[in-house]
């Protein structure tokens, strides 16, 4: 029965037909009005503030590899571990939104430097950059769309085993290995095919083999040097150190409502600490970076002030969110019509609701609707 | 055939800005760039119905507000993915403050 239900999220079947009959798929989505003057200086890019974070980023990436190295090859010291693991969680999570913000193109001005880190921390979270900057914008499209969506990471009923085994990677980097293999001999699947146009393909099948090229040489120096080292810098971090890249993105949308065209009713902003945000580069203001994807992640909380009298009382902290994703999740596991449905602050504009297609429950879409 | 079309006063635009021009219920979008010069082209991104007007304009490149695909607005051409598509341009000329597009009539 399970297995049945979460076969309607895939891209491939009915539920992308009828969801674009629904007129659900490239959906007239909400967005708070903001003055195009101001709007016009929150999506103004400057290189300083990314650069400055990125150098900081790769220098803590470097000094916590070295001395975790050193401490390791030379003293055989078990203090190794903890620089490698301040290492590996650098690595294996918070490439994940440095991924993210240089995916956009919104993170710096210079357009070659975006690109670049885009390249390194595509590789880093173990994601072709083609094929996932293509998810992406489906993403961006169609929310939480059932059968449109493919980065619906959270299903109903969740995959529970999934989700905890990926705390280490344990699904996702084999996963990742497979698709690259895929790639690497010129082949897509069915549901990337959905979204990757042909002329991006080409791109994709290169970069499985130059990802795949690297972690051979990776194992080959491992092997030769009869030392787990190389692969504890070079691909084990996507295991050892992910557990903050899952624990930050469920936040985005677990339990929340599907086939909606509002924001603020699929997506979360949860406050956090100025560590968390800089590790997160502000994915945090969730809503608003779904709402106007041009602003640059150093500038929503200044969105987020401009746009919230419109939005939900934010989540003050992440246990206030997850106090109320876990029991979202297990309840989903036995209703599936259940989901979280937030309330907005007086005055502000009323959900996006134009039809009675949805409120945000995940049943399946009448059949009447399907092309 | 082609007809030139008052679209906006010089003053609508600011510089490095684009804004919006409804004409016969099709949309375009009506750029200054830095120097003053003016462009115009077909209202919509090529990748998804998105108005451009709502979008940055950095130089000589309009960034789509929806998944920020880049277009050269002074050739129309598509400057990557998401878009792989050239949006169409039109002529433009500056007569006594006003901005004229050539459309086909």
């Amino acid at each position: 029965m399970g297995r049945e239900r979460l076969e309607r999220y895939s891209l491939t079947g009915p539920e992308n037909q009828a969801a674009v009959a629904a007129g659900l798929a490239g959906g007239d989505w909400f967005r708070s009005a903001v003055p195009r003057k101001r709007m016009k200086e929150l999506m103004r890019r400057s290189d300083y503030p990314a650069v400055r974070d990125t150098v900081i980023w790769i220098g803590l990436i470097l000094a916590f590899a070295g001395l975790g190295s050193a401490l390791w090859v030379v003293w055989h010291s078990w203090w190794a571990v903890p620089f490698l693991l301040a290492y590996g969680i650098l690595y294996g999570s918070t490439s994940d939104s440095r991924w993210h913000e240089s995916g956009h193109g919104t993170a710096f001005k210079t357009r070659w430097i975006d690109e670049s880190l885009y390249q390194v921390a595509s590789f880093m979270i173990m994601r072709d950059p083609t094929t996932w900057r293509w998810s992406h914008t489906r993403h961006h499209t169609d929310t939480l769309v059932v059968g449109r969506d493919p980065e619906i990471a959270v299903m109903r009923p969740a995959r529970l085993a999934k989700l905890l085994a990926n705390l280490i990677g344990l699904v996702d980097v084999p996963q990742a290995f497979v698709s690259m293999f895929r790639h690497a001999s010129g082949r897509l699947t069915a549901g990337e095919a959905d979204y990757v146009p042909d002329a991006e393909r080409p791109k994709v099948y290169r970069t499985a083999r130059i990802h795949l090229a690297i972690y051979a040489v990776t194992i080959a120096a491992a092997i030769g040097f009869r030392s787990w080292l190389p692969v504890v810098l070079i691909g084990g971090p996507r295991f050892y150190g992910a557990c903050l890249f899952y624990v930050y993105g469920f936040t985005q949308h677990a339990g929340l409502g599907e086939n909606v065209l509002d924001h603020r009713l699929n997506t979360r902003t949860v406050k956090m600490c100025r560590l968390n945000r800089f590790l997160y580069w502000n994915m945090n203001y969730h809503v608003e970076h779904h709402m106007f994807p041009m602003v640059p992640y150093y500038r929503l909380p200044e969105l987020h002030e401009e746009i919230s009298r419109d939005c939900a009382p934010v989540y003050p902290s992440l246990w206030a969110a997850y106090k109320e994703i876990i029991p979202a999740v297990l309840h989903q596991l036995r209703d599936q019509e259940y989901y979280v449905r937030r309330e907005l602050l007086p005055g502000a504009a009323p959900f996006n609701e134009p039809t009675p297609l949805s409120d945000g429950r995940a049943l399946p879409l009448p059949a009447t609707t399907a092309a | 055939m082609a007809q030139w079309i008052a679209a906006c006063a010089t003053d609508d635009v600011d510089a490095e800005d684009v804004i919006p021009f409804e004409h016969d219920g099709r949309d375009y979008a009506i750029y200054r760039s830095p120097d003053d010069v003016y462009y115009a082209s077909d209202g919509h991104c090529t990748h998804e119905k998105t108005l451009l007007c709502d979008g940055l304009v950095m130089g000589g490149v309009i960034e789509c507000p929806k998944h920020n695909g880049r277009f050269d607005y002074t050739s129309g051409k598509a400057l990557g993915a998401p878009v792989l598509v050239d949006v169409r341009t039109y002529p433009t000329k500056v007569i006594d403050d006003t901005v004229y597009i050539e459309i086909d009539g």
